[in-house]
């Protein structure tokens, strides 16, 4: 019941209207409905259409039928999804389980320089993408490059090989850099869950004899899941919209042979176009749209089924 | 409210590109992918223009060379693009003025300087309008270190057979590599290699109209040949060519680390700047001595009148005076690998550029296989053929694969006209 309504009162006190709230909401929603929300929704648009005879017409979902049936477009989409699955699982190998060791052994508290190692290992994951690309790009040169060098002061000299050059090594190579790149960001998240893990807990565990190793499987793990969990998905959406260490280390063609192409260089040489080949707007917007489903039906598999059945911890 | 959220949109997204319409009675803008060249456009072309007419200024913006098709394109369509734009050869160009993006340049004073040789890759296939001043054509070849040569009492090869005892000479006294490329990058395997030696196995012109005309295909054996030349060259690059990028290729020979450089005329300039040691250089060796030489003599770089531009009168005078010999006097020796298609012949000072430039007395030139007709459709020809080519250095891909693999490319969409 509102004010207005009360039969008693002789005068209602109008409230004034709170458009500070709109005013504050206003350049945030102004600013993200621009660059983010109209974009996205443009590109959707623009991946049911398509140019005939110099006009753009509507064409439902020809579009992705011709990128699924056309043998070359749905070689190279096929190509860069199964690479990018690679990429993302090297990630996940990789990155997450390295992350989680150096965070475990941060928060053992007998760690000396423990602060040191912390901000060491942070450290790369503030650089640009093009710092660390051209930094990886010229250690691993065999010409101008340390790797050689390094490798031969240990006797390894014969186990270097032109990494970035190889069909099958280059793409390992680049994802190993960008775990190189990113590690912090699992660690400090974990550092932090293992943080808030209660002293009581702990101290528990350790009166019924549970300590060390089967302390950390038993008692720590199944505390820091939520942020496994968390980690998992941010890597997925990182990894299927990446792009821009593969461009900076390999360039747009992600050679050799497309062997380090993924969706987001195939989206950037679709759409906008290499040398003599032209840009396809509505294909690389089909493109897109794909990627966008499959990163949105990730993260949905993850908010609907894993995160629901996640136990948590009140403590 | 809803104007009102549209304007504020509109603004946020527009106030950018609002801020550089500012209209000012001729002043031209030049498109160009040649960020090499910016500081001798400045310096010495588009001063000698605005000291011959005043009033009009001048701005040349190239930008990146991979992104200046498709930047040019979108521009021309949003109407956002220069008066004046730098044609590539053939096909790219070509699209444009079907478009109605560039203007028919038939009745441009000068525009009879130039052969009709040099205007084929600006004319459209009828061969009745052209719609870009040719600038200059490339030629490939090898450049070589002259001081390696000496030390190493090296001749330069005239056939096939001398060049790789040459490069076995080379590998086997060690101080140098012998060929200076990479397989990183992709196009220079296919542009100083295939393109560069392939020639002379597909009989340039001969060669690149019956493909044209699909009397002959890629996986004929004088297309496949040249891969099978390139596929040995891989014990000649130096270790690691694989992840040899274009500038590491460059810096190897400048820095005299290597003895051979497969290139194209236009790093004249810059070897010339960087290099403290003498250069020479010699074309694609022939198979058999007393063969007939060809030469990849590809025209390169035009420029064309945007046909939406804002100036076209004084765009005009600029493409007249592109299409004198005055500036093709000035271009060629400010640029020196950028050899004028100008039929007035053009006095050269630079010992190598002449030295380039003099094989097409005595062999046939032609063009790049992949630029005109064929190179139209998806997948791009030129683009597969970087691929490829790369492929067959890097032993990846035998040249009967290549070859085959561009083939059905080619097959996929292209009809010859029967």
């Amino acid at each position: 019941m509102t004010e207005a309504d009360n039969p008693f009162e002789a005068a209602p006190i109008k409230r004034p209207a709170r458009w500070h709230i709109l005013v504050f909401l206003a350049p945030a929603f102004l600013v993200y409905t621009a660059i983010m929300i109209l974009p996205l929704i443009e590109t959707l648009r623009l991946s049911l259409y398509n140019l005939a005879d110099g006009q753009t017409v509507f064409v439902g979902l020809a579009n992705f039928i011709t990128l699924f049936s056309d043998p070359r477009l749905s070689a190279s989409f096929w190509n860069a999804l199964s690479n990018n699955l690679i990429f993302f699982v090297i990630h996940m190998l990789v990155q997450n389980p390295v992350g989680i060791a150096l965070a475990a052994m941060l928060s053992v508290s007998k760690l000396r320089f423990a602060t040191f190692y912390r901000t060491a290992i942070f450290v790369p994951t503030l650089l640009s993408f093009v710092i660390v690309g051209f930094i990886w790009k010229l250690i691993l040169s065999p010409i101008w490059g340390i790797a050689p060098g390094m490798m031969d002061w240990v006797g390894l000299k014969w186990a270097f090989a032109p990494w970035l050059g190889r069909a099958d090594s280059a793409l390992i190579t680049v994802s190993l850099i960008s775990v190189w790149q990113y590690v912090g960001i699992p660690m400090m998240l974990i550092y932090a869950a293992l943080l808030n893990i209660p002293d009581e807990v702990l101290e528990a565990a350790e009166c019924d004899g549970i300590t060390g190793w089967s302390q950390f499987w038993k008692i720590k793990l199944p505390l820091i899941l939520p942020s496994i969990g968390i980690i998992s998905i941010l890597t997925f959406v990182g990894n299927f919209n990446a792009f821009d260490l593969i461009y900076t280390v390999q360039g747009a063609l992600a050679g050799p042979d497309g062997s380090t192409d993924i969706l987001g260089t195939l989206l950037y040489r679709t759409f906008f176009g290499f040398q003599n080949q032209m840009g396809d707007r509505s294909m690389g917007a089909t493109i897109a749209t794909v990627m966008f489903l499959i990163i949105l039906a990730g993260v949905s598999l993850y908010l609907f089924v894993i995160q629901r059945r996640m136990r948590r911890y009140q403590f | 409210m809803t104007r009102l959220l549209k304007g504020m949109l509109f603004a946020t997204t527009m106030f950018a590109p609002a801020g550089a319409v500012l209209a000012q009675d001729a002043s031209l803008t030049i498109e160009s992918w040649r960020n090499d060249d910016l500081s001798i456009w400045q310096e010495k072309l588009i001063p000698a223009f605005e000291a011959k007419n005043p009033g009009i200024k001048v701005t040349f913006a190239p930008m990146a060379p991979t992104e200046y098709n498709s930047a040019v394109n979108a521009k021309l369509e949003a109407g956002t693009a220069g008066d004046l734009i730098t044609c590539r050869p053939f096909d790219l160009s070509l699209a444009m003025f079907q478009k109605g993006q560039l203007s028919p340049l038939n009745d441009l004073d000068g525009i009879g300087n130039f052969s009709d040789t040099a205007k084929s890759a600006w004319t459209t296939d009828d061969g009745k309008t052209t719609f870009c001043v040719p600038m200059a054509s490339v030629i490939h070849g090898f450049i070589y270190n002259k001081k390696a040569f000496e030390e190493l009492k090296a001749e330069v090869p005239k056939t096939e057979d001398e060049f790789f005892a040459l490069l076995d000479k080379i590998k086997a006294d060690g101080n140098y590599i012998p060929m200076a490329m990479g397989t990183k990058d992709q196009w220079e395997a296919a542009t100083m290699g295939y393109y560069n030696i392939g020639p002379n196995d597909w009989k340039g012109e001969e060669g690149r109209k019956a493909l044209i005309a699909g009397t002959q295909k890629l996986t004929d054996a004088d297309w496949v040949e040249p891969y099978k030349t390139l596929a040995k060259w891989k014990p000649y690059l130096g270790d690691g060519f694989e992840a040899q990028t274009y500038p590491d290729s460059q810096n190897l020979f400048t820095l005299g680390r290597a003895a051979i450089y497969p290139a194209g005329s236009w790093e004249i300039a810059p070897f010339k700047a960087q290099a403290d040691f003498e250069m020479g250089a010699f074309p694609p060796p022939v198979k058999k001595a007393g063969d007939t030489c060809y030469i990849s003599d590809h025209n390169d770089i035009g420029i064309g009148l945007n046909a939406k531009g804002k100036n076209p009168e004084a765009a005009k005078k600029f493409l007249a005076w592109v299409a004198s010999p005055e500036f093709a006097t000035l271009y060629a020796n400010s640029l020196p690998g950028f050899f004028s298609l100008n039929s007035t012949a053009v006095k050269m000072e630079d010992p190598l550029a002449q030295e380039f430039v003099s094989w097409r007395q005595n062999c046939k030139p032609t063009i790049r296989p992949s630029a005109a007709i064929v190179g139209r459709g998806q997948p791009n020809l030129d683009l597969e053929m970087w691929r490829v080519s790369a492929n067959v250095i890097n032993g990846t891909q035998t040249p009967e694969q290549a070859a085959e693999e561009t083939q059905k490319g080619l097959d996929s969409w292209y009809k010859p006209v029967k």
